[in-house]
């Protein structure tokens, strides 16, 4: 039974596909609710990170309380969190929703469901949330509200006859979303009494505070001076701080079941408190933790090596403080004869890799050189020995191995029907099985495929929209291993192998991709002053070959009226060229090289 | 001082593939000229040893203009007095004034042997244009010539620069330039190029030109002084000379360049901009601080071109250091490439290192 403070409390979080304007809804909610004032507005107001403003994607959780007085009178506290949207951070979604009674699911009026729509409908659904849909974008002329209100309740299954029609961008129909909360969303419950439980739903490192857990209370309370323990890393702790989100920290006396407020307690690093971890008493400890907890695993492995060596010390403090932050991301170091030291880094997906990369290039202003992206591929070997292959230059010798096997994914793809044949295509040439197709209306399907994770984490996303022109949408879950016959696909430069670009490749695909990789090579390397032959090989044997040929005149044009200044700069921008580029035995090469091979079908 | 360069940018019309500058706004040539001779007036020096007046085309000035010009330049006494004259703007009276005023050297543009490319590279005039002129200077008695010749011409095959080098020899000129032609941005033919309408020559012909012409004019006496000049024994051009020796001159007129008391800075570079600029008393755009790390860099990307080197002494008395103390590295690490010669006295280009000029000067850049 909720109490009657209870009663006045709703914790929600919203939904929606990418560009539908999840993000634009939270800002009119605050604005409404009168939690900052127009002054202090600003757009993507959640979103905190300069990267997340730059590209309109959420990747942390935040959370804010609102205020909303009712038609009575009546005050009511909505806990707004803001989940990720992107299918790298899909657990930390899945915690955020875990902290709520409900989602707003905003739906485009013109778009309709999208993959996302579908992926994140279904996740709340599976944490028993109340959806409460919303068409957003009314105002636009292409709007057909009434098709989308139909297409929630037959795709999804939700009654969405009085679903409020908003603009959250002209700031339409805000109120009737406030109504809306408070009257379909449930009020939380749990006993105050009862042993403390409270869930992290997020956390970030704070140099004052310490890390900063952002909760939900699920039964109990807890107030400073609360000895806590954690129960999936055993720790324990003094609370010295709670506090709600107006968004910024406020302090606050105590938090109670049915709270969304944060915790600190002199915690050294977000490891020791991790997403989807419960708070409970060390004192009186609850029996059970909450349910879902699992710690983060990265699903994606790539070498980051400073592009200038001397950065080696810098790189490492970089990627330590910013894993001070981020649970997910792991690193260790390792040696590439071709890129001198670095570090072997694991991230959740293709996205989170971007992320850090761009983050230690412009916060901490590091120069990188990074190799192709890998997924962990599972070797067994002849003496039964079983072992994660995460870097391709570890792949024992053919021999050795009885088989290998490479992760796979739940691919759900929606497009109109006339791009059915393209998206057919495409994922044919991904190595996708196909499992089957829905019509979702008469004009667009779900296609559903089984396929490696290897295949779509560089570019299939951009490829599957640029065949689609942009109409198709993604979403994909991991699916296990499969046996693949593999093979490790090495290239030479000048005779030698330059571990840095093999890649673990299909076998039937290998010839083909070597060749293309040949040939990427030879563009994207300069000629020198001598010949540099460009081989890819399996185990011994050359499958293809290329030749850079030998520099043979570089020589300034003509210098006239002693306008000495010009040609000085032209030989500083080609210096500051040459500096940028890797120095492999006697060959430069460009730093974009080691990603290049990734990008060759 | 040195050298003095004067500028004028006018042309009859643009060559395809030239990105100097110049204009035909003809109507301007009194008020530069007047403007010009302002700039020179206000100079702080009573003689050059050296004078070049480039273009553009100098020969395009009318008779009065011209005359005014050369009056004033007149008074610098230089010994070496280079005027640009270009075939198709040059009359026998032109030619008699500048004999009359002291200019003492002529460089000529013929670019090719063969009308056919003549017409290829927008140029003016033909070879009987050429040929004409050419006997003009002769006749008043001009014996320092220098004519200007350019390979790699889209559609000139190698029997074509034999043909013009050969020929060119026979008209006995004192010196040589043999530039390859270098499609610049902005100019019509690199907008050619993108289109894919230009048969450009490939490397390896180019470099088989680059090489006849070596050979060909140091075995007829005129000797490789620098990596695209030639001339016969004494006739080596003074004036370019200052440049490569990264040793201080004056530039006038619009877009000039000037090294002077340890700067590098230059006119605007707009005809009527430098015209209006001047009327308020200075035209310079920029002026540049030339540390003494680039003075070193230029030292060396300047000196190399010149086929004898950087001398090593005159290296140590101008910087108080020896060439090796800062090159140690560099100059072993070309030497093993086969790309310079370092001897006791001098550091040099290889045949090889002219050919990969710009891979070698980039070692002596200095941060």
């Amino acid at each position: 039974m909720a109490s009657s403070r209870q009663k006045r409390i709703r914790n929600f979080c919203i939904i929606a596909h990418i560009d539908h304007g999840k993000s634009t809804l939270a800002d009119r909610l605050i604005e409404k609710t009168g939690t900052l004032t127009q002054r202090e507005m600003e757009a993507q107001v959640l979103d905190t990170m300069e990267l997340e403003k730059e590209r309109g994607i959420t990747i942390k959780a935040q959370a804010v309380r609102l205020i909303h007085t009712d038609e009575n009178g009546q005050e009511y506290i909505l806990n707004l969190i803001d989940t990720p949207g992107h299918v790298d951070f899909n657990y930390e979604v899945s915690r955020s929703l875990a902290a709520c009674e409900g989602a707003i699911l905003v739906v485009d009026a013109t778009q309709g469901i999208q993959a996302q729509t579908l992926a994140n409908c279904y996740l709340a659904l599976d944490h028993d949330l109340e959806i409460v849909p919303v068409i957003n974008k009314i105002d636009l002329p292409s709007a057909r509200p009434d098709e989308v209100k139909q297409e929630i309740e037959d795709i999804i299954g939700l009654d969405a006859s009085d679903a409020p029609l908003i603009s959250a961008k002209v700031g339409l129909g805000i109120e009737e979303v406030l109504k809306t909360i408070v009257e379909k969303i449930p009020c939380p419950s749990g006993d105050e009494e009862d042993p403390l439980r409270a869930l992290i739903f997020d956390s970030y490192y704070d140099s004052y505070k310490g890390v900063v857990c952002y909760v939900r209370v699920m039964e109990g309370s807890i107030k400073p001076g609360t000895k806590i323990r954690l129960m999936a890393t055993e720790k324990e702790y003094e609370v010295a701080e709670v506090g709600i989100f107006t968004p910024s920290l406020l302090n606050t006396q105590e938090l109670k079941a049915g709270d969304v407020g944060y915790v600190t307690a002199s915690i050294k690093n977000v490891r020791d408190a991790r997403v989807g971890d419960t708070i409970t008493e060390a004192e009186r400890p609850a029996k059970e933790p909450l349910e879902g907890y699992r710690p983060a695993i990265p699903m994606v492995y790539c070498g980051i090596y400073p592009a200038d060596g001397a950065k080696y010390t810098e790189l490492r403090e970089a990627l330590e403080k910013l894993q001070l932050n981020d649970a997910a991301l792991v690193f260790e170091p390792e040696t590439s004869i071709a890129l001198g030291f670095g570090f072997r880094c694991g991230f959740l997906g293709l996205l989170h890799m971007e992320i850090i990369q761009e983050r230690l290039e412009r916060e901490y202003n590091l120069d990188l050189v990074t190799t192709a992206p890998s997924v962990i591929y599972k070797i067994t070997k002849t003496n039964g020995e079983v072992i994660d292959l995460t870097n391709p230059t570890n792949m024992p010798e053919p021999s050795e191995i009885d088989y290998m096997e490479e992760p796979i994914v739940k691919a759900s793809i929606i497009c109109p029907t006339e791009f059915v044949g393209a998206v057919m295509d495409l994922c044919q040439e991904k190595r996708g099985t196909f499992k089957n197709m829905e019509y979702l209306e008469t004009t667009r399907v779900m296609l559903h495929y089984v396929m490696p994770l290897n295949e779509i984490v560089y570019d299939f996303f951009d490829t599957l929209k640029s065949r689609t022109k942009g109409y198709a949408s993604l979403d994909y879950e991991l699916a296990g291993y499969m046996q693949s016959e593999l093979v490790k696909l090495d290239i030479l430069l000048n005779g030698d192998i330059v571990d840095a670009l093999s890649q673990i490749v299909p076998k039937e695909r290998a010839y083909q991709k070597g060749r293309a990789i040949a040939e990427k090579l030879k563009d994207i390397i300069p000629r020198q002053m001598f010949e540099i032959p460009i081989q890819a090989a399996i185990g011994s044997k050359i499958i293809a070959r290329e030749t850079i040929r030998a520099l043979r005149k570089d020589v300034l044009a003509k210098c006239y009226g002693g306008d000495i200044t010009r040609k000085k700069k032209l030989l500083e921008k080609q210096k500051e060229g040459k500096k940028r580029m890797k120095q492999i035995g006697t060959v430069e090469v460009p730093q974009e090289a080691f990603m290049s091979v990734l990008k060759v079908d | 001082m040195n050298s003095l360069y004067v500028h004028i940018p006018f042309c009859i019309k643009k060559c395809l593939y030239c990105d100097f500058n110049s204009n035909s706004d003809l109507n301007l040539q009194d008020a530069y000229v007047e403007a010009l001779i302002k700039e020179i007036r206000s100079l702080d020096y009573d003689e050059f040893n050296t004078i070049f007046v480039g273009g553009g085309t100098p020969t395009i000035l009318n008779l009065k203009n011209m005359e005014k010009l050369l009056k004033e330049l007149m008074k610098f006494n230089s010994k070496e007095f280079t005027f640009e004259a270009n075939p198709g703007t040059i009359t026998g009276d032109k030619i008699k004034l500048l004999k009359e005023f002291g200019v003492n050297r002529i460089s000529m543009g013929l670019q090719a042997w063969q009308d056919r490319l003549l017409k290829k590279l927008g140029r003016v005039h033909d070879l009987n244009d050429f040929l004409f002129s050419y006997d003009l200077i002769r006749k008043e008695q001009f014996n320092n010539v220098n004519i200007d010749l350019m390979f790699a011409i889209p559609e000139q095959s190698v029997e074509d620069w034999i043909e013009t080098v050969d020929n060119v020899l026979k008209i006995k000129p004192e010196h040589i330039s043999c530039y390859s032609l270098i499609i610049e941005e902005g100019t019509p033919f690199y907008k050619m190029e993108m289109e894919g309408e230009l048969k450009v020559v490939d490397e390896s012909d180019e470099r088989q030109m680059y090489y006849y012409s070596v050979s060909k004019l140091n075995s007829n006496g005129l000797n490789q002084y620098e990596i695209s000049n030639f001339s016969m024994n004494g006739y080596e051009c003074k004036h370019n000379i200052t440049y490569w020796k990264n040793k201080e001159y004056i530039g006038v007129g619009s877009g000039a360049h000037s090294y002077e008391n340890g700067f590098r800075y230059f006119n605007i570079r707009k005809t009527d901009g430098y015209i209006k600029a001047m009327a308020n008393g200075s035209a310079v755009e920029e002026r540049i601080k030339i540390t003494k790390n680039d003075e070193i860099s230029e030292y060396m990307f300047l000196g190399l071109r010149m086929i004898e080197g950087i001398n090593k002494k005159d290296f140590e008395e101008r910087f108080n250091l020896k060439v090796e103390d800062i090159f140690q590295k560099e100059i072993i690490k070309l030497e093993r490439q086969n790309l310079i010669i370092n001897d006791k006295s001098s550091i040099k280009l290889t045949p090889k290192g002219i050919d990969l000029s710009n891979q070698v000067f980039l070692h002596f850049l200095m941060e």
